[in-house]
């Protein structure tokens, strides 16, 4: 077998342009799932049983389930219940952000409840509500301990996201398939595809520890 | 006859099938020390507890300076009123020693910046750390963090104060140094009630001392009677051990 780097070469420019797609729903996905999971995360430690409990179902749910079965019930069922087609992009980022919402939630839950409860009691002490102690005493120190398991799951949308391909979404992965059913050149695209991977979760994961540091310096 | 600041009303708590509080009386008069004593585990810490609502009681009432602690906006309200000083300081690691002790006092009591940091400062400098306003917690001894936790609750201008074993988490050569912060607040006639090992302080500083063990308060008196002259057997064998 020969190995076609002329061809690698070429496809690299399409490819980068898919590349770009991937970080794309990977960073708007994580931000709402930031978003989502951060609310989430507070009301697993709520009081009002209510919202506890739905809080749950959805961690629960999502976790509990598959990413791919995810986005075919948001592109393939969703349109039968609301009679009309989803957009791809739309389908995309809003599994994505719902499925990174979940583990977001649990991280922020395990950062909260690792703060010492004493902070808690202080807080409250001083007569300060539920509210004000979470925002002002809790979440800050909270924050610097799930940057590491946030990098982690930016890593795993990243990654994650290239099954976003089988409803026709054209990020890296996709763009690799349709390459290949042009050039029939498996094994080159795939390994080009890998490596562009590999440097982009690399990249994250060196950040990540650039950030950790910076905050332990403080 | 002086104004009643804290006052318990057969108080129980239970944790499951536990019973920590077995219907505790007590009553806590305006500038008085209270010195709580008892053996690890009889539930003086869960007592203290109580009368600022971090531990709900199962029943009974508390009612703090004349209002019953029955709603959440009472318990909000009591709390502003009642400081607390904890074993382990609990002071906001990631503020400076002037951010934390400022929070409260612009969050709860909308007091300005500027005045927060004057009222800060003034309490600091009381407590003769004046020179650590910059720095952070961890930066500082147990002693000194201890001290800066008297000064937090001091910025909120409370009516009374609570300390829960507030040197048990300290070096001995460090026990004094908040001690004396201690001893000089109940000569200003702050209202204190005071969860300790310390006998010298309740001796000293304490006008009543309130034994506890098994969840009942067992004997109280002035500290002259309880050290000297304990009715209880209980009491007497519980002083011997640990004076």
């Amino acid at each position: 077998m020969e190995f076609n780097f002329s061809l690698m070469a070429d496809s690299f420019p399409l490819l980068m342009a898919g590349a770009a797609i991937t970080v794309e729903i990977t960073a708007l996905s994580v931000s709402f799932g930031l978003l989502i999971g951060c609310l989430i995360g507070i009301a697993r430690l709520c009081n009002i049983k209510p919202l506890r409990y739905l809080a749950n179902i959805y961690v629960d749910f999502i976790r509990g389930t598959p990413l791919l079965v995810q986005i075919f019930l948001v592109y393939f069922a969703l349109p039968g219940l609301i009679g009309e087609r989803v957009d791809p992009f739309f389908a995309a980022i809003s599994a994505c952000s719902i499925n990174s919402g979940a583990y977001i939630a649990e991280i922020f839950r395990a950062g909260i409840q690792s703060i010492d409860k004493g902070q808690m009691e202080a807080g409250r002490s001083l007569g300060m509500s539920w509210a004000q102690t979470m925002r002002y005493i809790i979440m800050p120190q909270a924050f610097k301990r799930i940057i590491p398991p946030l990098g982690n799951e930016f890593i795993a949308m990243l990654k994650d996201s290239s099954l976003v391909s089988v409803i026709g979404f054209e990020e890296l992965t996709r763009r690799g398939q349709l390459i290949i059913a042009r050039t029939y050149a498996s094994f080159e695209i795939w390994m080009a595809v890998a490596i562009i991977y590999l440097v982009m979760t690399f990249a994250v994961a060196r950040f990540v520890g650039m950030l950790e540091r910076r905050y332990d310096k403080k | 006859m002086t104004k009643e600041m804290i006052k318990l009303t057969d108080v129980k708590k239970n944790f499951g099938e536990l019973q920590v509080l077995k219907g505790i009386n007590l009553s806590v008069a305006e500038k008085e020390v209270v010195v709580i004593i008892g053996p690890s585990g009889s539930g003086k810490s869960t007592l203290l507890r109580c009368m600022n609502y971090l531990e709900e009681p199962s029943s009974g009432s508390i009612v703090i300076d004349g209002i019953p602690l029955n709603s959440e906006a009472n318990i909000n309200e009591i709390r502003k009123e009642v400081g607390m000083v904890f074993q382990r300081f609990n002071l906001f690691p990631h503020m400076t020693v002037l951010e934390n002790l400022m929070l409260a006092p612009m969050k709860v009591r909308g007091i300005k910046k500027e005045e927060a940091e004057k009222t800060a400062l003034t309490y600091l400098t009381k407590v003769g750390l004046a020179d650590k306003a910059s720095a952070y917690p961890e930066q500082l001894s147990g002693g000194q963090q201890q001290r800066v936790a008297i000064a937090r609750a001091l910025c909120m201008k409370p009516k009374a104060l609570l300390f829960d074993e507030p040197t048990s988490a300290l070096d001995p050569e460090m026990i004094n140094e908040v001690l004396d912060v201690m001893k000089s607040l109940a000569n200003e006639g702050m209202t204190m009630v005071v969860v300790t090992h310390e006998m010298g302080f309740a001796r000293e500083v304490g006008d009543r001392v309130i034994f506890v063990d098994g969840g009942n308060i067992l004997e109280e008196g002035t500290p002259e009677e309880i050290f000297s002259n304990a009715k209880e057997e209980r009491t007497r064998s519980f002083l011997s051990k640990i004076l």
